[in-house]
């Protein structure tokens, strides 16, 4: 079996939730003071811990969400269950499923739709790469080409484990976030801004129509 | 028993006597100290009945539950607030900004006002006078004009729906409480909700003593008012699965957490006023002929009783909730138009007889 | 072009590897033609659709099964029909092509058969093909702005085609062609829509459509006047890249399609391919295979259960239902290493023996699912509001289901005996003793108690089967490069929520030339604007909910 080498990372099977933790700690560590730090500790720990996802699903993998929600593997333990069907009110979408060419405008709009901060978790090999599919002339191989992904979940359709896995991970990336601070605030998306662009056009078209 | 009107007594002689301000700094300073202790309440017992809420879902789901914020999850509910205050209000476009804006505000206002007419204990009312149940209906009310203003308001269809949903059942359902309340007054002989519960104090929970017609009433109560807080089975004002989010389809950040507070406090008042009109309120439960059970009773605080009195009612109406499935429309109109309404007048009746003559306990 | 020459090019192309590839495909093979070939009876355009016309009126030939398009390259384009008789059974097929690429084409059978409408869209959608008379000719799959029909063997897709991020345009007009009596063509203009209808979209992302399916409903105040369902969201081109694929990599791409019916697809896909080449499976085999496939169905069955409960609000039911789920995966996670997506069956055997625990744990969970269907019926069935919702709801007549197409639990409600185990056995369904579980109200209600009947019903098949696995082995030797006979196959099995039939054209390749699957989906959709009519919203979350339909396999 190949191991991935990731910078800063031991390989250990990937439980090496020390060395995660230290990293978190580090990031953090630079340049803040006091005050805001700790006011940006209390969002984070707020923020991470209240990922409330889409309900958002194209194809198999959004099944396997389901069962995540259930009973054996319950998601409520972390405080994820509520999921909201308006994306106005969603944290985080996992894009579980394959993503056609079709649904990728439908997609971008959805994200353009949620309110900040948000977080994208691609789920599964279609919304990773296209999965089986990437030779298909319809499947978008890979979400990252219209959306900006915050983890990658792998497999076809990923484990319940690995879901908690991934959705821990993105709990790690909400609490270096900083609110106050400027050190590592997230930047400004070229993404959004390129979706700010098209929406005024639009809305000029609609304007002289 | 404990009367609460004692400590709101020396206070007052406090501020006046020994502080020396005039008669109405007093009434001003009282008055901001109630209302901030009014929103502290709202506050924590929103958050409570949240964390109540998930966690009584998940023991009925075979789950857990919030397991990992906190002990037993109980901090939960406070990361989620801390999160919601700080996530983005978006403002649409196209939409009349002023109207959405306000809608939220409208609501929770509502619900406010009407959480301020709860009897927490003996002597500890916030808003009590003579016709406090008219005042109650009256406001009350006002919680639909922020519903049907957020579903006009946000120029989306789904909105639009779920309002309208929304108005004709509220509206409709007005009715039944209207009518149920009606019935009780017709026994206790008083609106003001203090004289109500005092009155129970002394002759037994009212449901005790009007018997059939009192529950009668009791369960029409608890169907009316669980379709007032749109909650499951009544929930088709924002049913998830038809509508994605109902009236506050385009509300986000802290808007869409006003609503959400307001559901669970909308349920909350429901309770505690079933416990009022019902359950005795703050009255201790009495059972002529064991003294020493009643004096032990006595012995447990008024608030302690009328909590925990809306807490089991809450509580039977999570369980409604949880089991069963959605009403459509139709049915719920016919629901309310057909069958609650001529009951509940022919309650009313009924109760009006067993008063006159002198057929309760 | 004439007929003759239509005829003897595919024996011509039938001729040239046959001796080839037969033997070395299965060394064992009998020299008699495998009994899954189609041989459709070839006619011009007009001819078949006089002898489809014929073959309904005359011989009860009711059930058009399914409806293909093929790019027959220098030949032309056309499609092959394929009709049964709803009585006898008795399956049929007739092909008709036209050699103009330009300007294909050919008349409509949409009049005939409800499900035609929706099928000659999609032939429309992949291969341009233009049917003549019909009522409503768009784009079913693919954007509107698509450019090129891209099932087509010359169509340059990627090229014409990139990633467009704008808004899909919808059009509230449709096209229709009509073949006038001096045999030129005109088209016509409808409106979809009219200006002052209140049109709502349910979708393409939206909680209860079961994934990213589009309706665009016409309300008046709560009641549906009209639905117009525009599908392609998930669109992975399944049957398009299959052609580029070896046999054995085709079979990964059928569990995605219907992913609570993985079991029997890929043993639909693999059955075709192992009747085709003449394979024979092991006794051993066919036993797996059937337990697997209704152990699959339970699966689906279940999960049709929760989230009818879950639409309609009840979501502890849902819980519930994911809880018994949970056994099901247990033992195939066992068996086959996999949740959901299985990967089980093999050309010629499945992937690996069972697993030691297999029958003790099968053993287990029967009489444990039994105990818990009562537990569904008490906590959901019962329900006064669930009954009050589902009975009388979305009737559809067994004419409806027939001319829909709606196979499965939705056309055995209408009292359409459909079961393919029962009327075509495979497997060991031959074998077995079990009911089709029939019912004729149509109503929601129905629909949803054919399928917790059908859990028990599925029970008795693999009580019956579980302690009789015979020996033998579970793969049979097949060559490395598998390569299937020259000619056209169709193989059907029953799916968890309908005929899931496989249909094969090859030309002797290692790849198939082309791959189509019946959509189990495809007709559950195509019904609801019918079902759903007069209706209200809400029972439109109802009536999507009971026909039960999985939206990846309907775009395929």
């Amino acid at each position: 079996m190949k191991r991935p080498k990731i910078k800063n990372i031991p390989y250990k099977e990937f439980k090496d939730n020390e060395t995660f933790e230290k990293l978190v700690a580090e990031l953090n560590a630079k340049g803040t003071n006091v005050i805001v730090r700790k006011l940006d500790e209390l969002i984070d720990w707020g923020r991470s811990n209240s990922l409330w996802p889409l309900t958002f699903a194209t194809s198999c993998c959004g099944i396997e969400f389901m069962a995540v929600c259930a009973a054996r593997y319950d998601i409520a333990r972390f405080g994820f269950e509520v999921t909201r069907n308006s994306p106005r009110q969603a944290d985080v979408i996992l894009v579980s499923g394959t993503i056609t060419t079709k649904m990728a405008p439908v997609l971008r709009r959805l994200y353009d739709q949620m309110a900040d901060p948000k977080y994208v978790v691609a789920v599964g090999g279609c919304a990773i790469s296209g999965g089986p599919f990437t030779k298909s002339f319809h499947v978008v191989n890979g979400v990252d080409q219209i959306i900006p992904v915050d983890v990658y979940v792998p497999g076809c359709p990923p484990r319940p484990e690995s879901f908690l896995y991934g959705m821990m991970q993105l709990q790690r990336i909400v609490k270096v976030e900083n609110f106050f601070g400027t050190t590592n605030r997230k930047q400004k998306d070229p993404y959004r801004e390129e979706a700010e662009q098209r929406a005024e056009a639009l809305y000029q078209q609609e304007e002289q129509a | 028993m404990f009367n609460f009107q004692d400590i709101t007594t020396w206070i007052h002689g406090m501020l006046t006597g020994t502080l020396g301000l005039p008669e109405w700094a007093a009434i001003l300073t009282e008055s901001i100290g109630v209302a901030l202790a009014v929103i502290t309440l709202y506050a924590v017992f929103a958050i409570f009945l949240i964390y109540m809420e998930r966690k009584v879902c998940a023991f009925f789901q075979c789950r857990l539950g919030p397991m990992r914020v906190g002990p037993w999850g109980t901090l939960q509910v406070f990361s989620d607030v801390f999160k919601m205050l700080t996530k983005e209000i978006i403002n649409l476009r196209q939409t009349d900004r002023f109207l959405h804006n306000m809608a939220p505000f409208l609501v929770v206002t509502a619900s406010m006002l009407t959480f301020a007419c709860l009897p927490w204990n003996k002597g500890a009312h916030i808003i009590d006078f003579n016709v406090g149940v008219f005042f109650f209906l009256a406001v009350s009310s006002l919680g639909v004009v922020g519903i049907l203003l957020a579903g006009w308001s946000s120029n989306n269809k789904y909105s639009l729906i779920g309002a309208m949903r929304s108005g004709a059942q509220i509206i409709s359902y007005e009715l039944s409480i209207g009518m149920t309340m009606l019935t009780m007054i017709c026994l206790t002989g008083t609106m003001s909700f203090s004289e109500i519960c005092a009155d129970q104090a002394v002759n037994g929970w009212n449901i005790f003593r009007g018997h059939l017609p009192a529950v009668l009433a009791f369960i029409i109560y608890l169907i009316a008012g669980n379709a007032e807080c749109n909650r499951g089975p009544f929930d088709l004002p924002e049913s998830e699965s038809e509508l994605t989010a109902g009236y506050h389809t385009e509300y986000s950040g802290m808007h869409f957490g006003y609503y959400y507070l307001a559901e669970y406090l909308n349920l909350f008042i429901c309770a505690g006023m079933a416990a009022t009109i019902f359950l005795g309120g703050w009255a201790p439960l009495t059972i002529a002929g064991l003294d020493g059970f009643n004096e032990v009773m006595a012995y447990i605080p008024g608030f302690v009783w009328f909590i925990g009195k809306a807490i089991f009612v809450v509580f039977l109406l999570m369980w409604l909730r949880w089991t069963f499935p959605r009403l459509r429309i139709d049915q719920i109109l016919s629901l309310e138009w057909k069958y609650l309404v001529p009951i509940s007048m022919f309650n009313l009746v009924l109760m009006a007889l067993v008063v006159a003559y002198g057929l309760h306990f | 072009m004439t007929e003759q020459n239509e005829q003897s090019k595919p024996q011509a192309a039938a001729a040239k590897p046959a001796p080839a590839a037969r033997p070395a495909a299965a060394p064992a093979a009998p020299a008699k033609p495998a009994e899954n070939e189609l041989k459709p009876r070839v006619l011009a355009p007009a001819e078949a659709r006089a002898e489809l016309v014929r073959l309904k009126e005359k011989e009860g030939m009711d059930y058009l099964e399914n409806l293909t398009g093929v790019d027959w390259g220098e030949e032309g384009l056309g499609v092959v029909y394929q009709l049964e008789n709803t009585t006898t059974h008795q399956r049929v097929a007739i092909k008709t092509l036209t050699a103009d690429r330009e300007n294909p084409f050919l008349p409509s059978v949409s009049d005939l058969w409800d499900i035609a409408n929706i099928y000659e869209r999609e032939v429309y959608d992949f291969y341009g093909i233009k049917f003549t008379g019909h009522p409503d000719m768009r784009r079913i799959f693919m954007r509107e702005d698509w450019v090129g029909y891209p099932f087509r063997k010359d169509d340059e897709t990627e090229k014409n085609n990139p990633l467009r991020m704008t808004n899909e345009p919808l059009a509230d007009t449709t096209d229709s062609y009509i073949l006038q009596q001096d045999g030129t063509i005109t088209k016509e203009t409808h409106n979809i829509f009219e200006e002052d209808e209140y049109v709502v979209n349910i979708g393409p992302q939206h909680p209860s459509t079961h994934g990213v399916l589009h309706f665009r409903v016409s309300l008046e105040g709560e009641r549906i006047r009209k639905i117009d369902p525009i599908l392609g969201y998930i669109h992975r081109a399944v049957e398009k890249i299959s052609e580029n694929m070896t046999y054995p990599q085709t079979l990964a791409l059928t569990d995605r399609l219907d992913y609570l019916g993985a079991m029997q697809n890929r043993h639909a896909l693999c059955m075709c391919i192992e009747k085709a080449m003449g394979i024979e499976v092991s006794e051993r085999v066919q036993v797996i295979r059937t337990i697997m496939d209704e152990l699959q169905r339970i699966d689906s069955h279940i999960l049709f259960f929760s989230c009818l409960c879950q639409d309609m609000g009840a979501t502890t039911a849902f819980l519930y239902g994911f809880r018994d789920r949970e056994e099901i995966l247990k033992i195939f996670e066992e068996t086959c290493g996999g949740r959901l997506i299985l990967n089980y069956n093999t050309i010629g055997g499945v992937m690996a023996d069972i697993h030691p625990n297999f029958q003790k744990r099968v053993k287990e969970f029967i009489p444990y699912m039994r105990k818990n269907i009562k537990e569904y019926h008490d906590i959901f069935t019962g329900n006064v509001i669930f009954q009050n919702r589902a009975k009388g709801v979305g009737v559809l007549t067994r004419d409806q289901v027939i001319s829909f197409g709606c196979t499965g639990g939705t056309g055995r409600a209408a009292g359409w005996s459909n079961d393919v185990r029962k009327h075509h056995p495979y497997a060991a369904y031959g074998k077995v003793n079990f009911n089709e579980v029939l019912r004729t109200e149509g109503d929601s209600f129905a629909r949803y108690m054919i399928r917790l009947d059908e859990i028990l019903e599925s029970l008795n098949i693999i009580e019956q089967l579980i302690d009789n696995i015979p020996e033998g082995p579970f793969q049979e030797k097949t060559k490395p490069i598998i390569k299937v006979p020259a000619g056209t196959y169709y193989s059907s099995v029953e799916g968890s929520r309908g005929e899931f039939g496989v249909f094969l054209e090859s030309k002797g390749d290692k790849s198939p030339y082309r791959l189509h699957y019946r959509s189990t989906g495809l007709p559950l959709v195509a019904v609801m604007d019918t079902a759903c009519r007069g209706n209200m919203i809400a029972d439109l979350i109802t009536i999507g909910g009971t026909v039960d339909y999985v939206v990846p396999d309907i775009d395929r």
